[in-house]
């Protein structure tokens, strides 16, 4: 076995050093009905480096991949293009296989990232401050509008229509655990977001409103509105992030008043994966550091005076505070983080700038070609790289017939909002700058011949 | 640092080769210092090579537009590869040698998985494309589901927990969901205080109330103070197994038993399953929910601190309640995808969602590919291996280094030391950053909580017996050292990238990110903190 170092002489030498004549000597605390006496049968044997990668490659191959086809998905998570430095950069043994940062004085590289990370999360959020991330955007949701309610003492909280329906999925499933009160306003297919109905909802038990932007559809929430009509009821804006490009061209939602922003930071640095691991992005006013849930660096000095990094404010966390502490999360998504931090250090401000309005440029060229397609109309008034097209018909059967002719061609808002009324249509689009004229094109041709009718 | 070497040489630098010897870099041979992106970069340089966009924004977005691109520094590409390299060699890491963190676990990361999930059909692949193209990734959950709940015994296991710490609030919220089916409302959940932190801090965060149970002087859970607590208010136990003293808990059974008659669940933390992987199922001993930690058992990078991934196996009973999304395979051996969409047909039970998409997928491909590679009896050879190096530490260090639970037999995949008998104001901590000296990583210290000065080993199964014997060797040099009272351990480590960091400092005024302007050099932040 290609990964096991010890050899039978050694495992005998050690057997003697221990005291013990076999192996399962070791094992007799476990009760002897429950130890097994060979390999579970049924199982197959170890297997060669060779075999396995066979096996996984005829797997792999089972799947169509974005860039093997033309590809408009979005919906939460989103295909960029991921400098060859990257994947380089996080394969490096002392990043790729080092533990938490535990022990700092051998940990100075993993925790410069991370204070460099959490810098470059609060610039591009316009916070104050940042922490060294959460598993995931939908769980980073969920855990703002807990944050909100230990810093407003309030328990109620108003999801937008336009929030991503997996984070009001997560949000509500823990919500029914923990008995927080939670009002998800409907989502609609209008061109503007639900921006009046949000400030409609909030009243004076109101811990916080928890708005998207650019939202599920595309649209861009007026954030700064938002902010004014909840701080004025004493409530918190919590702002949710899928596509952190988008920064890159519309303002930072801190700028605009938001109180805790959260997001997604897969589109930068990470990959699609099939949906994991992701990287949740946190970032708040430095006023509530102390609410916060997950992991912090921060900066002080060795004894010698040397500038050095350490994980901080620990007080809060469950290691420490057990069931006292402001999250039960343990792990952070850190490789993730690296990726998104290398990621954005090549491009810096004015490169995010640059792909920020490649991303535009590119939806709008799709955009532009798919509303000559007869039936089919744009709903949104203004969009960053992804809206949603209204369809003559239902928007799920719609794609299935795009992937039989080899379009992955958007996320239907049915399947998005299994439960919503007057979605069925919609076709929610994104594209970035790996979006060709090709693929636009093709994609242009194959659905106008999807909604002829035409058989695959 | 960017401000070492402004003055140049100066005469207080000493001889090459005395104690006091500086060079005017601030770096030392191959000990090389970094500055931060923000100081070295500016926000108009960038690494990648963009065309400016060939249309203006839609008319729509006017108002939204940003006033200025955001404050951050670029670099280009060689740069950038300079600045990561640089700041890697700051770090340990098991490529490097041993992670002893007992509990944490870090065993040898196979670079095949690494291969395998950067296939374009795992890696390129989006979570919301129709299912027709995405049979592969579906099949591969479906392939580790399978495993998972083979070697545990269980009947079905949920995929989507991201982490360790999420599985277990998935596990507890699959017996909240239960409970509530039953119509009963029982908020107390049982956890030992040799527990993990993580699992206190679920409970209450699933909206239990967290109720603590003693050890007993052997390391195991108190059964009779157990049985005790158990009622009808009971939501179930949690219990780690094999325990955080690296002991096996042989009275798992009789307390499941027990449980059960009282109406309530079992929750298993699964953090040290590689102890038992292909030797026991907790399927057999009365568990009805325990979370896997793929990075634990089966090698997935833990990268600095995550990504993780926590499947959930579950028993009969609260298998009806897994979360959604889910692979199934029907009787026909074709696999569907059960999300929101379907999940009325015959998932109604369902207790909701815990992530967007479908877990950490990246995790899965990982972790199926270190399984096939181990296959069935090599998994058992790993938990043997662990075991065995666990058991050759214990017996080599504790004439030296009280083992606290040693006379009552072998420990499992770790070895647990105090630091009883160390000279007067010597502790963990200087055994600890002794070894740092030393050229390793530390144990896990100060945990579990049920032992004074814990040093909590965890060799794992993919180290050497020659391995094994240098880092026995420091141990035992240290353990003498600081026996005899050694004064350098407590300034130790001398030879790492920094000396003792001040965390009383860090926390007091937290300096959490770079205020300083991109491009210029200096630590503003640092200047703020000493002006408290």
């Amino acid at each position: 076995m290609r990964y096991l170092p010890l050899t039978p002489a050694d495992r005998i030498a050690m057997l003697a050093k221990i005291g013990a004549d076999t192996v399962d000597d070791l094992f007799i605390d476990v009760p002897e009905a429950a130890r097994l006496a060979g390999p579970i049968e049924g199982l197959p044997a170890h297997a060669s480096e060779m075999a396995v990668e066979r096996h996984m490659s005829a797997l792999a191959a089972k799947n169509v991949s974005a860039g093997s086809a033309p590809f408009f998905l979005g919906a939460g998570a989103y295909r960029h293009h991921v400098p060859a430095s990257v994947d380089h950069l996080i394969q490096r043994g002392e990043f790729l296989t080092a533990y938490t940062p535990y022990q700092p004085e051998i940990a100075q590289g993993t925790l410069q990232v991370l204070f460099e990370f959490q810098t470059q999360v609060a610039r591009l959020f316009g916070t104050d401050i940042a922490n060294a991330s959460m598993y995931d955007g939908s769980t980073a949701c969920w855990e703002a509008i807990l944050m909100a309610a230990r810093v407003t003492r309030r328990g109620r909280s108003v999801l937008s229509g336009g929030l991503h329906p997996h984070y009001g999925e997560v949000v509500r499933t823990m919500a029914k655990f923990t008995q927080d009160d939670i009002i998800s306003l409907p989502a609609k297919m209008v061109a503007e977001a639900d921006d009046a109905a949000v400030i409609a909802a909030i009243d004076d038990k109101t811990s916080c409103v928890v708005v998207q932007y650019p939202d599920v559809m595309g649209r861009i929430p007026d954030l700064a509105a938002i902010a004014e009509a909840a701080h004025a009821k004493g409530a918190l804006l919590v702002v949710v992030v899928t596509e952190p490009v988008a920064l890159g061209l519309i303002e930072a939602p801190g700028v605009l008043g938001a109180d805790i922003v959260v997001g997604e930071g897969q589109s930068i640095g990470v990959g699609l994966q099939f949906g994991g691991p992701y990287l949740g992005l946190f970032g708040c006013r430095e006023k509530f550091v102390r609410q916060m849930p997950g992991r912090l660096c921060g900066e002080t000095v060795d004894v010698e005076g040397k500038r050095g990094f350490v994980l901080t404010l620990s007080t809060r966390e469950q290691h420490i505070r057990r069931e006292k502490a402001t999250s039960n999360i343990c792990t952070n998504s850190g490789l993730c983080a690296l990726a998104f931090s290398i990621h954005l250090t090549l491009l810096g401000g004015e490169g995010l700038a640059r792909l920020a309005g490649i991303n535009h440029a590119r939806a709008q060229a799709t955009f532009e070609r798919l509303t000559r397609i007869s039936g089919v109309s744009l709903m949104n008034d203004a969009y960053f790289n992804e809206a949603t097209l209204i369809l003559p018909r239902d928007a799920r059967e719609v794609v299935r017939e795009l992937a039989d002719r080899k379009v992955l061609g958007g996320v239907s808002l049915g399947r998005l909002f299994p439960q919503g009324e007057g979605l069925r249509n919609g076709l929610l689009v994104a594209a970035t700058e790996t979006t060709t004229d090709e693929d636009i094109e093709a994609f242009a041709l194959e659905l106008e011949a999807v909604l002829e009718g035409a058989s695959a | 640092m960017s401000d070492i070497n402004a003055g140049g040489w100066r005469p207080s630098m000493g001889e090459a080769g005395d104690a006091k010897f500086t060079t005017s870099s601030g770096d030392y041979g191959l000990m090389l210092e970094e500055a931060l992106s923000f100081e070295l970069g500016s926000p108009d340089k960038c690494g990648v090579d963009l065309d400016p966009a060939d249309r203006a924004p839609v008319a729509g977005l006017g108002k939204f537009l940003r006033k200025a691109a955001p404050g951050l520094p670029g670099l280009t590409e060689p740069e950038t590869v300079r600045h990561y390299t640089r700041l890697s060699r700051q770090n340990y890491a098991i490529d490097l040698g041993p992670f002893p963190l007992g509990s944490c676990t870090m065993k040898h990361n196979p670079r095949l998985n690494e291969k395998m999930a950067r296939l374009p059909g795992f890696a390129d692949v989006h979570p919301m494309q129709p299912q027709k193209t995405i049979e592969g990734a579906l099949e591969v959950i479906e392939q580790l589901a399978d495993w998972l709940i083979t070697l545990t015994g269980m009947a079905s296991v949920a995929m989507s927990p991201k982490a360790g710490a999420h599985g277990e609030l998935c596990g507890l919220l699959c017996i909240r969901a239960a409970l509530d089916a039953r119509g009963e409302k029982r908020d107390v959940v049982l956890v030992p205080e040799s527990a993990h932190g993580t699992n206190p801090a679920t409970a209450a965060f699933a909206g239990f109330k967290v109720e603590s149970i003693p050890a007993t002087p052997e390391g195991r859970v108190d059964v009779a103070a157990l049985k005790a607590k158990l009622g009808p208010n009971v939501a179930g136990v949690m219990i780690t197994n094999p325990n955080t003293c690296g002991l096996f808990e042989p009275d798992m059974k009789e307390i499941g038993d027990a449980v059960h008659a009282a109406g309530g669940y079992v929750y298993c933390d699964g953090a040290n399953f590689n102890a038992i992987v292909g030797k026991v199922r907790p399927g057999d001993l009365g568990v009805d929910a325990m979370h896997i930690n793929l990075h634990k058992t089966f090698s997935t990078p833990h990268g600095g601190g995550g990504p993780g991934a926590g499947p959930v196996v579950l028993s009969e009973a609260l298998a009806p309640f897994a979360p959604l999304p889910f692979v199934t395979r029907g009787a026909d051996g074709s696999i569907h995808l059960v999300e929101e969409e379907n999940a009325s047909e015959g998932h109604a039970q369902a207790f909701g969602r815990m992530v967007a998409f479908h877990g950490q997928m990246g995790m899965f491909t990982r972790a199926l590919t270190y399984i096939l590679s181990h296959g069935a009896d090599g998994l058992r050879q790993v938990a043997e291996d662990a075991v065995l190096n666990a058991n050759y530490v214990l017996r080599s260090c504790e004439d030296l280094l009280p083992a606290p639970f040693a006379d009552s037999g072998p420990c499992m995949h770790e070895a647990l030391f105090s630091d009883a008998g160390l000279a007067e104001g010597f502790t963990t901590l200087d055994i600890a950053k002794g070894l740092i000296d030393e050229g390793f990583h530390p144990m896990t210290v100060y945990f579990p909580l049920v032992v004074k000065g814990a040093m909590l080993v965890e060799p794992t199964e993919t180290e050497s017996k020659a391995g094994l014997d240098r880092f026995i060797g420091s141990l035992r040099s240290l353990a003498q050292r600081a026996k005899a009272g050694d004064q350098s351990l407590h300034s130790a480590p001398h030879f790492a990238p920094r000396r003792r960091l001040d965390e009383t400092l860090a926390a007091r005024k937290p300096v959490l990110v770079w205020k300083g302007e991109p491009g210029v050099p200096g630590t503003p932040s640092l200047s703020e903190i000493g002006g408290s």
